[in-house]
């Protein structure tokens, strides 16, 4: 189910002296089954935008079409439109309440009014999705680690089932070990459910990883709509707004600086270790592998 | 919805009332507020009214900001009124089916809708502007001398200071929450009123968790800088009255020698009025 923004504005605190423009004329199509990354510094609109695609704030001027309606009409189920595009906040952790684990998970698909067998069904559905131990569910999610913690909170919007996932920063606030097991668990749902998802980061070797599509936000506007590796050709704009192409890109381009005839083409750590790999066979191919 | 409520939040601004010393604006507004239960006739409340004018308009907060404040206790006002207006006992100006509206009933309700927003809007003024810092430290220094009676002054104005900072911290954070929750489709305002109590515990335990969070956060940084209160703190900003202090403590006193004048001399005056008005018919 598609989303579409048509010239979509947000002002912040319009009616007091300091009125803050946080997107400015957003057009954006969010086709089925992407796999999106929104990278922006602090600051740059990215939160309030995935905050308008399931209507928790509402755009001060444009509209937003999902499914070819206006989610702003009087007659939209608001609450049908959020069950099907899952909205998970930085620090989703702080959303917990219930007194165990698995009860917690249910309040979302509790909430669509669905009957019970169906609501724990898709609860542990979810739990199993975001890869949690069965010996957790009947434990307070209070005593959980961090991580842990985050996958159930994770688990919780899941098991609304949505058509779209939105993660705002997923990874914020966790260790190495902790951020690739959240990414590597989100890139598995992706490829086993096929829904859109939409990660929100301002960290570009999370993101170059695993999506096919980048949009950089900068001061409220899209800066590039773009695939990774079109996006990180722009590596001196990037840096000029705060952030950086990965790290790799940077290796690969050092690599060219020292005289090394290798494609700085490159996003990721298996992309670069291919390059390299072929650049060494053809040094060999050629009877030039003495330098 | 949260974000309406401007009682107690702080207008940035450059103003005479903006720079006077805390001390002044808390004590002239502890005046403000006995003199307009002092005043019982229509002539005090006209002189505060333009007391009230002047200062907005040196205060450079837009009225509107003080009209929101006003929103707050608009049911309280309403109550207030129609109690007033239909229940208190006198000579009958006219009936509505049952309802007596007489002349003492009229003239109770009026005085105290204009008490109530009066009282409002002048308080108000104070906190728009004047900082919750400035305005603790004002409060410290004020009660000082109750330090000698064993009363913990600085802890309370630590306490209040603490207290009104984390004020727009829980709003955010009650925000967030229940932003997430809706986001997992949680129905915070429809049904009964046990239905509506029982959806505010998703947003309630996990406030209530951040609320001690943040405080267990604050006393261990608080700790780690070796914070001790009490005697021998120094303090960054002194409050040290300055000329303008003095001339405002003079406006304050000269706005209730007038304001109580005029109501003494009320009845003259009605009575010059009618004299004039006599004459020029």
């Amino acid at each position: 189910m598609p989303i579409i923004l048509d010239k979509v504005n947000h002002i912040y605190g319009q009616d007091t002296g300091t009125p803050l423009r946080a997107l400015n004329n957003i057009d954006l199509v969010i086709p089925d089954g992407q796999f999106i990354g929104i990278i922006g510094h602090t600051g740059s609109g990215k939160s309030t935008l995935v905050q308008h695609l399931n209507g928790l704030m509402k755009a001060t001027s444009g509209n937003i079409y999902f499914n070819g309606e206006d989610i702003d009409d009087e007659d939209f189920d608001k609450k049908k439109l959020r069950s099907k595009v899952g909205l998970v906040f930085q620090y989703p952790e702080h959303q917990l309440f219930e007194t165990d684990v698995f009860t917690d998970v249910c309040f979302g698909p509790k909430n669509l009014g669905l009957s019970q067998k169906e609501i724990e069904l898709r609860a542990y559905e979810a739990l199993k999705l975001v890869g949690l131990d069965d010996e957790y569910f009947y434990q307070s999610p209070f005593d959980l680690s961090g991580g842990q913690k985050r996958r159930v909170a994770i688990a919780g919007v899941l098991a609304m089932k949505p058509q779209v996932l939105v993660l705002d920063e997923p990874t914020a606030g966790l260790d190495p070990k902790g951020r690739d097991e959240i990414l590597e668990q989100v890139a598995k749902l992706k490829k086993e459910t096929g829904i859109t998802v939409i990660l929100v980061s301002h960290s570009m070797d999370d993101v170059a990883r695993y999506v096919d599509r980048i949009i950089v936000m900068n001061k409220g506007c899209i800066l590039y709509d773009d695939t990774p590796r079109a996006v990180f050709r722009h590596y001196a704009k990037l840096e000029e707004i705060g952030l950086a192409a990965p790290q790799v890109t940077y290796i690969m381009r050092e690599l060219q600086a020292h005289g090394y005839d290798v494609s700085d083409d490159v996003t990721t750590i298996d992309e670069a270790k291919d390059e390299i790999k072929r650049y060494f066979a053809g040094l060999v191919a050629t009877g030039k592998g003495n330098r | 919805m949260l974000r309406d409520i401007t009682l107690g939040q702080y207008y940035q601004a450059d103003s005479v009332i903006h720079r006077l010393d805390p001390r002044v604006k808390l004590g002239s507004t502890i005046l403000f507020i006995i003199s307009l239960f002092v005043f019982d006739g229509a002539a005090g409340y006209i002189v505060a009214a333009v007391f009230l004018t002047l200062v907005i308009n040196l205060s450079k907060v837009p009225f509107r900001f003080m009209v929101k404040g006003m929103k707050a206790i608009v049911f309280l006002l309403m109550i207030t009124v129609v109690f007033n207006l239909f229940l208190t006992p006198g000579e009958p100006l006219f009936t509505i089916w049952k309802l007596k509206i007489t002349k003492e009933g009229l003239r109770l309700a009026v005085l105290l809708a204009v008490r109530l927003s009066f009282l409002i809007i002048g308080s108000s003024i104070m906190t728009l502007t004047t900082t919750p810092n400035q305005l603790t430290d004002g409060l410290e220094k004020m009660l000082h001398p109750l330090n000698r009676i064993k009363v913990p002054v600085h802890e309370i104005a630590m306490m209040m200071s603490i207290a009104l900072r984390f004020i727009p911290i829980l709003m955010e954070e009650t925000d967030k929450i229940m932003k997430a929750q809706l986001a997992r489709c949680a129905d915070f305002d429809s049904g009964n009123i046990i239905k509506r109590a029982k959806g505010l515990v998703p947003l309630l335990v996990p406030l209530f968790i951040s609320a001690f969070r943040r405080a267990n956060d604050l006393a261990m940084a608080m700790e780690a800088r070796c914070y001790r209160g009490g005697e021998h703190r120094t303090k960054m900003k002194p409050l040290h009255y300055a000329r303008r202090d003095f001339i405002a403590y003079a406006v304050v006193a000269c706005y209730l020698v007038i304001g109580v004048a005029a109501g003494r001399l009320e009845p003259v005056l009605l009575a010059f009025v009618g004299i004039t008005g006599g004459v020029s018919v």
